[in-house]
């Protein structure tokens, strides 16, 4: 039944609605985007095609700044969450009780709105009065109130901390679930010939949830990319652009001065990034998934 | 081994203390802006702008949650907003996903790789980098500072992963149903809404709520750029607004933040098992 012509027919029209949904919805867009952004459009209702100007301006100004910035944000903010991610999982798995308690305990940030959570970062960042500074401030490691979002050095480290925060319950979830599909025999095998925890943590657990973690790694780098919301509502890029990455800039660009044409090149280059990662995430999910056939 | 637990799951003390250590680091790391931001709500103001800082509010009240309504008379408002506009958009992405991941679980058709592929790079934008073709779709649309400006957009940003999460959970159940039924005589679309529709019905459950939950939890951006008015901003925008003040009435802000996220925490203490189960085991598959 699965392979005639009706069903082949069948299977498109089960399709169709999804497909042209995307179509519109993003395929559209995206090639609108690079039209875009060889004019200079904005609210003006003419519409000039400018050729490579935008590209010439946007290569004259910081760009590289941003770009690198860009990546140092993204690697730190990745690391962090796959390294805590790691350990909340494998504390989640111990066998002891509350475990059950825990797991659901681990869930909040990711499903109040985004938004919400950074709130409460925001106040926690808070120079005078916020929690952060005032604790550090009590047990004596800080001898004055510091505000975080002030400096590009601390903003830059506290928008990472928060979108860290944000992503570590998926990926402990999934990591969790990562851990928790590793035969218990090989556990077993390894405990008779006396390994201890952390040796069997070592040469079992983590080789094994390499394919998991690089899953993770891969969409977690694409989310992260991508991310808006927290520096938008933590700095909106300051201070002094210090927390800018290429997102903000692109919305600055593109929404803050209305400049489309300009703000498109800027959507173009960072859609150049994402494919190169897409194209990665595809491979090595294609090499997992052939190594496990093996 | 009297505990009936094997060896190899017993731990020494020093162990179990380790292990506690570590789960109240990471937890407090996970729950401290909401332990903050909670205590925050119950201090005056005055309290809250002293030095030195006090983490226990020694003369706490709930009077923030009833002095909020002045400075935030919508709330209830952007409450409804932030369901309603979750809610739509999980409706239409179950129209659109449900009959594409059974296509995709279970027939084999040329171009089905790279089809399932392509829906799942989709992944790889996010609304922000289309912002600009996205604005101008909804504006020549008609549809800005309306509900659908919000929801058109975000539905198919939540389209990949609800294929790839009905996907793994259809492959799990056995063709053999549907192979018989179709020995049997019944059509296609029959055997869909007959046989696999209820077999599926958990997971498709599991992917209602982890969309809702991606609707809910990120509606942001669009709502920001695509509508201006405050009768229809969800509660994130609309809480925006009163973050961004010159001077925040921060006891305020997270009271509000509490009432608001009130409705969808009660709902996911109801239906965690589902969720977490739900999703891990989408996981695995991978």
């Amino acid at each position: 039944m699965t392979r005639s012509r009706s069903a082949t027919l069948f299977a498109f029209a089960l399709l169709l609605p999804a497909t042209i949904y995307i179509l519109f919805i993003v395929a559209y867009p995206l090639v609108d985007t690079f039209t875009l952004s060889f004019t200079d459009a904005s609210l003006r209702r003419t519409v000039k095609w400018v050729g490579w100007v935008n590209y010439q301006k946007i290569f004259g100004g910081d760009f590289a700044t941003v770009i690198i910035r860009t990546f140092v944000w993204t690697f730190f903010s990745v690391g962090l969450k796959m390294i805590i991610g790691t350990c909340g999982a494998v504390l989640l798995n111990a066998l002891v009780p509350g475990r059950a308690l825990f797991r659901v305990l681990t869930l909040p940030p990711w499903i109040v709105p985004m938004a919400i959570g950074i709130f409460m970062w925001g106040w926690m960042y808070n120079g005078q009065f916020g929690m952060i500074s005032g604790i550090l401030q009590n047990v004596g490691l800080l001898d004055r109130p510091l505000a975080w979002l002030a400096y590009g050095g601390t903003a830059f480290g506290a928008t990472i901390l928060t979108d860290v925060w944000i992503g570590v319950p998926l990926v402990t979830l999934y990591l969790l679930a990562a851990i928790q599909s590793i035969p218990k025999d090989l556990y077993e095998a390894a405990w008779t010939d006396g390994a201890g925890r952390f040796y069997r943590f070592r040469r079992i657990t983590l080789p094994l949830i390499v394919p998991a973690l690089v899953t993770m790694s891969m969409l977690s780098l694409i989310a992260t990319f991508n991310s808006f919301d927290i520096i938008w509502i933590l700095t909106q890029g300051g201070p002094n652009g210090q927390t800018t990455t290429m997102i903000i800039d692109t919305y600055k660009t593109a929404i803050g001065s209305y400049k489309y044409g300009e703000g498109a090149a800027r959507a173009v280059m960072i859609c150049l990034f994402l494919s190169v990662f897409c194209f990665f995430y595809f491979r090595v999910i294609s090499k997992i998934s052939s190594g496990e056939a093996k | 081994m009297s505990s009936g637990r094997p060896m190899i799951d017993r731990y020494r003390w020093y162990e179990y203390v380790a292990i506690y250590v570590g789960m109240f680091l990471f937890l407090g790391f996970v729950l401290s802006p909401f332990i903050e931001g909670f205590l925050v709500s119950l201090k005056p103001l005055t309290h809250l702008f002293s030095s030195p800082y006090r983490f226990w509010p020694e003369d706490g009240s709930f009077d923030a949650y009833f002095t909020m309504w002045e400075h935030v008379p919508l709330l209830g408002r952007y409450i409804f907003n932030s369901l309603l506009i979750s809610s739509l958009a999980t409706i239409a992405v179950l129209i659109l996903v449900v009959p594409a991941a059974y296509a995709f679980a279970r027939f084999e058709f040329p171009g089905s790789g790279p089809l399932l592929g392509a829906f799942l790079a989709v992944n790889m934008f996010s609304g922000a980098v289309l912002l600009i073709p996205l604005y101008r779709l909804m504006r020549s649309m008609g549809l800005l500072n309306t509900y659908f400006a919000m929801i058109v957009p975000g539905v198919a940003f939540l389209i990949p992963t609800a294929i790839w999460l009905l996907r793994t959970y259809l492959l799990r159940i056995p063709r053999e149903l549907d192979e018989a039924a179709w020995v049997d005589g019944a059509g296609r679309l029959y055997i869909l809404r007959r046989i696999v529709l209820p077999i599926a019905a958990p997971g498709i459950l599991v992917v209602a709520l982890a969309t809702f939950i991606g609707a809910y939890a990120q509606q942001f951006i669009f709502a920001l750029t695509f509508n201006s008015k405050s009768e229809f901003m969800p509660l994130a925008v609309g809480l925006f607004a009163f973050f961004g003040k010159e001077r925040v009435v921060w006891n305020e802000l997270m009271a509000a933040s509490f009432v608001g996220i009130a409705p969808v925490m009660i709902g996911f203490i109801f239906l965690q098992r589902y969720l977490v189960a739900g999703l891990t085991a989408g996981a695995v598959k991978q």
